[in-house]
Formats: C-alpha cells, structure tokens, sequence
C-alpha cells in the first residue's frame, strides 16, 4: 500500500469547513423555508444570512487557490472510465472487484466525482448563488434595475438548489466511506493522505 | 345615558384634540391631576390668574372666550379653520366631502339629527342644529383643549355647553354636578394634556375603548407595557409631542392617514409640508438601531410593513375592553314594565341596551391586517348601497402601490338600519328631548323620518338591518421593543399575514409540489446509500 499526499492544508481546511457552512445553510435554510421549527425563524435568518457571508469569503480564497496552483484542472471531465465506476459502485464494490480508477496527485479525483463535482461548480452552486444573491438584496432591485424579476421564482429555484444539494451531501457523505475500507477516503481528507494499490 | 352619547361624535379626531394647543405644544402638565398642581408646574411665562380679564364672575362659555380673544386675538379664527371646529374634511384624493359631520359609522351612526348630544365634542358652544353660526368667534370653546383643572365638562344634550347650574349627572343617578366654576377654569388654562384630548378621543363611539381600540382611558397614565412614548414613569409623552399643532391644526388624521414616508426622519424647524405625527418623522426610514444582519432584515421591512404592524401586537392593550361588533337590530326590547333593559356582559360592559342593542367587547386583540396607502374611500348617506354586507369605508392601496404597507386595523362590525326604498344607509335621530329620538320612544319610523329629513333625504317607509363594516387604522398603544411580534407570528402558515397578497413571505408561501418531490428524492437517495451500505457490509462478511 503506497501513501499519496493528495489533499493540501488549505484542501483540507476549505473542504471541511465549506462542509460545515453547507450544512448549516440548509438546516437553517430549510427552517426558513418552513420546513420545520428548531432554531427559531430569527436566529434562522440570521444564522443563514451569517453563513452565506462567511461562504463567500471562503469561495474567494478558495476560488484564488484552484487558479494560482492550478488545481482547477482536477474539475475537467471526462468520459473516460465513466462507465466502469458505474459498473464498480453497481457490482463490482460489492465483490472487492478493483476498482477502476487510479488516484494519483495530479489526478485525484475518480471520472464520476468530476462530474458529480462539476455538476455542483456548474449548475448547483449558480443556481443557489445567483438566487440567494437576489434573495438577499430584495430592496435593492429597484435601483438595480431588475424589478421585472419575480421573487416567487427567485424562492423556488433557491429550493431547487437547496434540494439538489442536499441529495448531493448524502450521496457525498455515503461515497466517502467507499474507500478500500469505509473511513479511508475520510481520514485523507483529514491527514491529506490517501492510501492507494 | 352617560357618556354613550356623549361620545357619538368623536370619531374622527385622532389627535386632534390639541388643535388648540397653539404652536408645537409638546407639553407635560398634569392636567389631569387637578387644580393646584396644575399651575405650579407649568412651564408657561404667563400666570393667568394674575389677568384682569379673567378676575371676573362668568356666566357661560362664550363669555370666557371673549376674554380669551382679548389678548389671543387670533385664536378663535384659527380654530375655525380647523376640522375640531368644522367637522369637515374635503379628501383631495377621492374628492369625498368627510369629517364628522358628514361621514357615516356603525356605532352611533350620524352626528346629522342629533347634535345636541354630539356636540359635547365640538370645540364650541351652541351647535344643536343647522343653524349654527360657525362664524361666531365666541363660539369657540377654549377650555375643551386648555382646561388644566379636569373640572371642565361639556354634557351630551347641552349644545356644547358645561352645565352652568347644578344639575344631576348622568341622568337618573342621583349625583348632582356643581355649577362649572369658568373662572377658577379660565384662571388655570394651559396646554392640552392627555386629560383633556382624551376626554373625547378615548370615550368615541359612546364610551371608554369603544371606537378606536387604540386609544382609551388607560392612557391617561399608561405603563411602559401599554404604551412605550405615553409611559408616565417613562418618556411620558402627551398627545402633543407627536400631534404637534401649527395654528390650532393638529397634525394626524384618520380622514387623511399617513401610510407611509420614505423621507426619513423630520428636521426641527425644516419645513416641508409633511406629516409629523408619523413614526417615521422621529424615528427615520431605518429605525432598527445596529449593523447586523437582524437588524439589516428588520430596516428591509419598511418598505412593505407599517411600524405598527409588528410594534402594535394587540391592540386594547391595557385593562379596558373595546367595543368590537354593535348590532342595532335588537334594540328596543324593554322589561315586562316597558322599561329599558341593560345586561352586563364580560369585561364588565353592557352586552345588551334597548338604547343600542347588543354589543361584545374584547382585550388584546389581534388586528386585521391590510394593504394601504393611506388612502380611505367611504361609503356616504345617499349613496346606493346593496343590502348585502356594506363596507362603510375601504382602506385603499395594495402591495404594487409603492407608497401602501400592510396596516393593522381594527374592523368594526354591526348591523345598522337600511332605508330598503331609498337604497342607502339610514340616518336616524337618536338622542333628543323629542319624542322622535330613538331613546326617548324606541319607534324607528318616527327616528328615521326626522333622521333622513335632517339629512336632505325622504325616509321611504320601508327599513331593515343590514350589516356593515368598519375599519380603523391602529397606530396608538406602542409596544416595547420586547414586545414586538417576532418573525414567526407572520413568517409560517396561517401566521398573521396569511391573507396578504403580492408579498413573498419565507415561511409561509412554498410550493408544496417542488417539496414533495424535493424531500422524495433525498429521502430515495437516503435509502438508496443505505441499501448500497448494507448490501456491501453484507458481502463483506460473507468473503
């Protein structure tokens, strides 16, 4: 068994701490949605709010760290083995089949999480971004320019976000503990070392 | 009897009662303590008992405003300019001629017919009928707003007028007034207090709380609970301090309300024509003191919410209960002797008269709410009206109106008579020493002929009670910070709000289909990892 270092301080340091604003974000979103009461609608709000801001000062660090050290390139997809990860999680997982990707520092991340990942960079994120940018700064359409738009669509497709990235997080989580044994992927991406074949 | 007529007429006056208050009269004073008192903590440079004028035996209302207008030579001309004294209101809007004299409500109904009683809260002596002069200078009553005393009464019945003999007070009940001493009055003027604007501003509609729901006698010396500026331990604020007057007008009206202004707060001494009886005129377009993202979403708000929606939770706030429906169709039912009946019912008032017929009354209660702009559309005698449910005035505005927030309010409901041949709600006269006031003979026929008459309209015959509607702004009775409504009073399904339209309210509007089939989803996902983690736990233990 061979140790790669595949995920570096400030990784490790943005993935866990994005993991915890997300996760806020939608319990407490989900509270001001109406879904439930735990917290209180303020404290709600306000958590949400709070944790919104503290996203986006975090995207900006992170945003500027895949482009200097050129991490971005991990995001380009490829269908190349797609298939075989669909036939490893569907069968092969099940019958310590190997499995079909070979992680490497340049290349750490399996054909399907490109996409999966590219899919919340390109699609998710926007759509929950661009929404609850508007969401926010309600009073200011008028001076924006942007009064045409209508807050029920703007609230609707923020859920929608919402939603997929809540489905997103547990097939996530789930997909973490699919290492060659269940806390492998975890504890890389804690210790930033991944053990490979 | 008692105040019940007394008080018919008051309705419109929010505030306005300090319309004599002379200039800003942001005043103190414990008018409503009494005599000695009174004097020594004025703050004014004049001692009035020290003026010649005043050092005199007067023998009726008018003589006092004679002196008065000796040195206040303007006085009298200002008042009757203002809507204390002419009862009228032109709205330049909707172009309706209002004011007390003219509108219709569903308490006691119509000053037409019957001021006599309602007079009581006119600023002036001698207005029974049509043919009051309301030119006469004299005529303008000074200490109905200056009175410091508290021993200043003007009784339903006298045409305006205190009782100048003895005379027993309320009717029947074996009390007896003293003659009004107008000198010792007259030698104590002073500004307008609570006590004196409450004297018709917190008994409308023919009793304490009955009209406005906002505004009673508790406020005479309110808690900081009942009324956060009116706290008497506290800011201790009068009437004045926001119903500043100019000339003896008083600013704020319900005829013509201030919704909303975006201009922030009022600079001393700037003018520019606005309404300074707004919260916004002291505490600004941004009221919610802080930088955080609370407070930011609490000023984000104001653009759509009236202050008074979530700083005036209830309203009858205080110990006293207010008059929320009247329904005049049962009245008239007298003992087996042919005599009136009264029943008490909760909060101790009457739930039944065979003056007025039956009420009920309630504390704290939770106020509809409504788009508005401040604009108010009434429903006038004359006017063709169906039998079905009337609305006697519609708040006007809605959520694409820039300058409408949502209002609280109080409806008022009732059932009042209906002229069925002339189509429009009936004026009838009430209160007399005629045997066609309702009060003294209970006949409707005879009540609705003079009372229609009186209004320039022939009573067809033929009536019924039909139901009508009512509403009041509330903007009176402000909470403490701590007693706000908080966020999920409105924001969560069948919150108070649930019948606003054309705002989106987290919490309270979603679409039940993208949650079904959001939650669905995640859920097959959840069950799907679960059934993939179980299977490979399975396999691996049978390697």
């Amino acid at each position: 068994m061979e140790r790669i270092y595949v995920f570096k301080r400030f990784e490790r340091f943005w993935h866990w701490s994005q993991a915890a604003l997300i996760i806020t974000l939608l319990f407490t979103g989900f509270e001001v949605h109406g879904s439930y009461t735990v917290l209180g609608f303020e404290t709600a709000v306000a958590t949400h709010t709070t944790a919104a801001w503290t996203l986006v000062g975090l995207w900006v660090f992170a945003v500027f760290w895949h482009f200097t050290t050129g991490e971005w390139k991990q995001y380009i997809p490829t269908t190349d083995k797609v298939v075989a990860m669909f036939r490893y999680y569907l069968t092969g997982i099940f019958t310590n089949a190997p499995h079909p990707f070979k992680q490497t520092t340049l290349s750490k991340h399996n054909p399907l999480q490109r996409l999966a990942y590219l899919f919340v960079l390109l699609i998710i994120n926007p759509l929950i971004w661009i929404t609850g940018w508007f969401y926010l700064f309600y009073n200011s359409w008028a001076d924006w320019g942007v009064s045409w738009l209508n807050i029920e669509y703007i609230a609707l497709f923020h859920v929608i976000a919402a939603f997929m990235m809540l489905i997103f997080l547990i097939a996530h989580v789930y997909l973490g503990t699919a290492g060659h044994t269940p806390t492998a992927h975890i504890k890389a991406m804690v210790t930033g070392w991944e053990e490979v074949d | 009897m008692n105040k019940g007529i007394k008080t018919l007429p008051k309705m419109l006056l929010i505030g306005a009662c300090l319309l004599f208050a002379g200039g800003a009269s942001a005043a103190t004073d414990a008018a409503s303590t009494g005599e000695d008192t009174a004097r020594s903590k004025s703050e004014s440079t004049a001692d009035h008992s020290k003026f010649e004028e005043l050092n005199k035996d007067f023998e009726s209302g008018p003589e006092v405003t004679e002196a008065c207008l000796e040195c206040h030579t303007e006085a009298a001309e200002q008042v009757q300019h203002t809507k204390h004294w002419t009862w009228e209101y032109l709205n330049p809007v909707t172009q309706q001629k209002l004011g007390k004299k003219n509108v219709v409500n569903n308490f006691c109904t119509s000053v037409t017919s019957n001021q006599t009683f309602c007079s009581a809260c006119h600023v002036g002596y001698g207005w029974s009928d049509d043919s009051f002069d309301f030119t006469s200078e004299k005529n303008v009553d000074c200490l109905a707003c200056h009175d410091t005393t508290g021993k200043y009464k003007k009784i339903p019945g006298l045409s305006g007028h205190p009782n100048y003999d003895t005379m027993e007070w309320p009717p029947h009940s074996g009390n007896f007034r003293e003659p009004t001493d107008l000198t010792k009055i007259a030698q104590n003027v002073g500004k307008t207090s609570r006590q004196t604007c409450g004297n018709c501003h917190f008994y409308g509609g023919g009793g304490d709380a009955v009209k406005h729901g906002d505004l009673d006698s508790s406020l005479l010396e309110p808690t900081r609970y009942l009324d956060v500026h009116m706290d008497a331990e506290g800011l201790d604020f009068t009437c004045g301090s926001c119903h500043l007057s100019d000339s003896h007008e008083v600013s704020g009206s319900r005829y013509a309300p201030t919704a909303s202004d975006d201009n922030g707060a009022l600079i001393r001494g700037k003018k520019d024509g606005r309404n300074p009886t707004t919260c916004v005129a002291c505490h600004g377009n941004e009221p919610h003191p802080g930088t955080t993202v609370s407070t930011a979403k609490l000023n984000a708000h104001t653009d759509k919410v009236a202050c008074q929606t979530c700083h005036i939770p209830e309203y009858a706030r205080g110990p006293i209960a207010t008059k929320m429906t009247w329904d005049w169709s049962t009245a008239g039912r007298l003992d087996e002797q042919g005599k009136r009946i009264r029943i008490k019912g909760s909060e101790g008032r009457d739930s039944y008269d065979s003056k007025k017929g039956t009420f009920t009354y309630e504390r704290f209660v939770i106020p509809e709410y409504t788009w508005f702009n401040g604009n108010v559309k009434f429903t006038l005698f004359g006017e063709k009206v169906t039998e079905d449910k009337v609305k006697i005035n519609e708040f006007l505005g809605g959520p694409d109106d820039p300058d409408s927030r949502i209002w609280p309010t109080k409806v008022f409901r009732g059932k009042q008579p209906y002229d069925v041949g002339n189509e429009t709600l009936a004026v009838f006269h009430t209160a007399g020493k005629d045997d066609s006031a309702y009060w003294n003979t209970y006949d409707w026929d005879k009540a609705l002929s003079w009372g229609m008459e009186a209004q320039g309209l022939e009573y067809s015959g033929e009536m019924k009670f039909v139901e009508t509607e009512m509403s009041w702004p509330i903007t009176h009775m402000v909470a403490p910070k701590e007693d706000a409504l908080t966020c999920a009073q409105c924001h969560r399904e069948n919150g108070r709000l649930q019948n606003i339209s054309g705002v989106h309210m987290p919490g309270r509007d979603n679409t039940p289909m993208v949650d079904t089939i959001g939650w669905t989803l995640a859920l097959l996902t959840l069950l799907g990892v679960l059934f993939h983690g179980a299977l490979r736990f399975i396999m691996s233990k049978k390697d």
